[in-house]
């Protein structure tokens, strides 16, 4: 018998410090995945967030360089300025690049910095107990808005991914979700394109990840698989927000 | 086409989100603990119906699913 899945090459053998039905250890292992399917695990640069997925180092087995909360984007533009020839990716969640993080992520991307951002959004902050994040949506009941999102109050949800897109420096932007394989599969694809696109020096690009929290939502994993299809779906939807041609992105600049 | 897979008992954290995207229901709930306190799913295909389609490695979250097939 032919083994036909197993786990990628660029990932330790160590067990994943993520809660049961997480989305945060599938993206993990389709960045793995990609990056063997690429072949760059020898030049890949990964900046991974505060925030659950902190110990992203301890699984991807390539070059990681811990940046501070929500500083990913400003240590990536960094790296990737100093090392051009390497692809560097910034792995951020809402907390990180949504709300502290927000300054140096918008302006990396009005830069059109040449990196990669993978942004985990699971409408909540994980790590630190289940807090509402800018990425909540309406009515969502969390630990700080144990009545649900108010918009008179809280304002409304951030949509990154959309006003992202309306920067001139953006080559790449796509919001996909991981809560089924044709779902996952999907976002693999995005990966992979958004890495390509940094190779081939299109310009920033960044997919949007719309991942379960079982946790924090209080539902079990397969409930928050439906949460995102019924409630999270209408309030981010998916699809590819900008995608500039190459021979476009070299004429304007 | 006949497909196999192996589920490692100690990864499993029991999402059951494979149980789901199994087609055939080839993927079981258990009672039994592994050593972290989880109760790890198992593999039961005793017609031989797995086809190998990798859903349930897909869609496993904790990369404890390894597939085989002809």
């Amino acid at each position: 018998m032919k083994q036909v899945f197993c786990r990628p090459k660029s990932m330790t053998k160590n067990i994943f410090h993520y809660c049961a039905g997480c989305g945060h250890s599938i993206v993990h292992r389709l960045i793995a995945e990609v990056i063997d399917e690429l072949g760059i695990r020898g030049i890949a640069i990964g900046v991974p967030p505060a925030g659950c997925a902190v110990l992203a180092y301890n699984y991807l087995d390539i070059d990681m360089i811990e940046a501070q909360h929500g500083r990913g984007p400003a240590t990536a533009t960094g790296v990737k300025r100093v090392l051009p020839d390497r692809v560097v990716f910034s792995y951020q969640g809402d907390g990180d690049l949504a709300a502290i993080g927000t300054a140096e992520s918008f302006h990396a991307a009005n830069r059109g910095e040449n990196i990669t951002v993978i942004f985990i959004n699971n409408a909540v902050y994980g790590m630190t107990g289940g807090q509402m994040a800018p990425t909540s949506i309406l009515g969502q009941r969390t630990t700080t808005s144990p009545a649900g999102r108010a918009a008179l109050l809280d304002g409304h949800p951030v949509r990154v991914s959309e006003i992202f897109s309306q920067l001139p420096g953006t080559a790449y932007i796509e919001r996909c979700m991981v809560n089924s394989p044709a779902a996952i599969l999907k976002t693999r694809k995005a990966i992979r394109k958004a890495f390509q696109c940094q190779i081939d020096g299109r310009g920033f690009s960044l997919v949007e990840i719309l991942s379960p929290c079982p946790t924090n939502w209080k539902m079990t994993p397969i409930d928050s698989c439906r949460w995102i299809d019924e409630v999270m779906c209408k309030e981010f939807p998916l699809g590819v927000m900008k995608d500039v041609p190459a021979v476009e992105q070299n004429e304007g600049g | 086409m006949k497909g196999h897979i192996i589920i490692d008992r100690e990864l499993c954290k029991e999402c059951h989100l494979c149980i789901h995207a199994c087609k055939k229901g080839l993927i079981v709930p258990s009672q039994e603990f592994n050593s972290r306190g989880y109760r790890p799913v198992c593999f039961k295909d005793e017609q031989g119906e797995c086809t190998g389609c990798t859903l349930c490695a897909i869609t496993c979250p904790d990369i404890a699913i390894e597939v085989y097939r002809d």
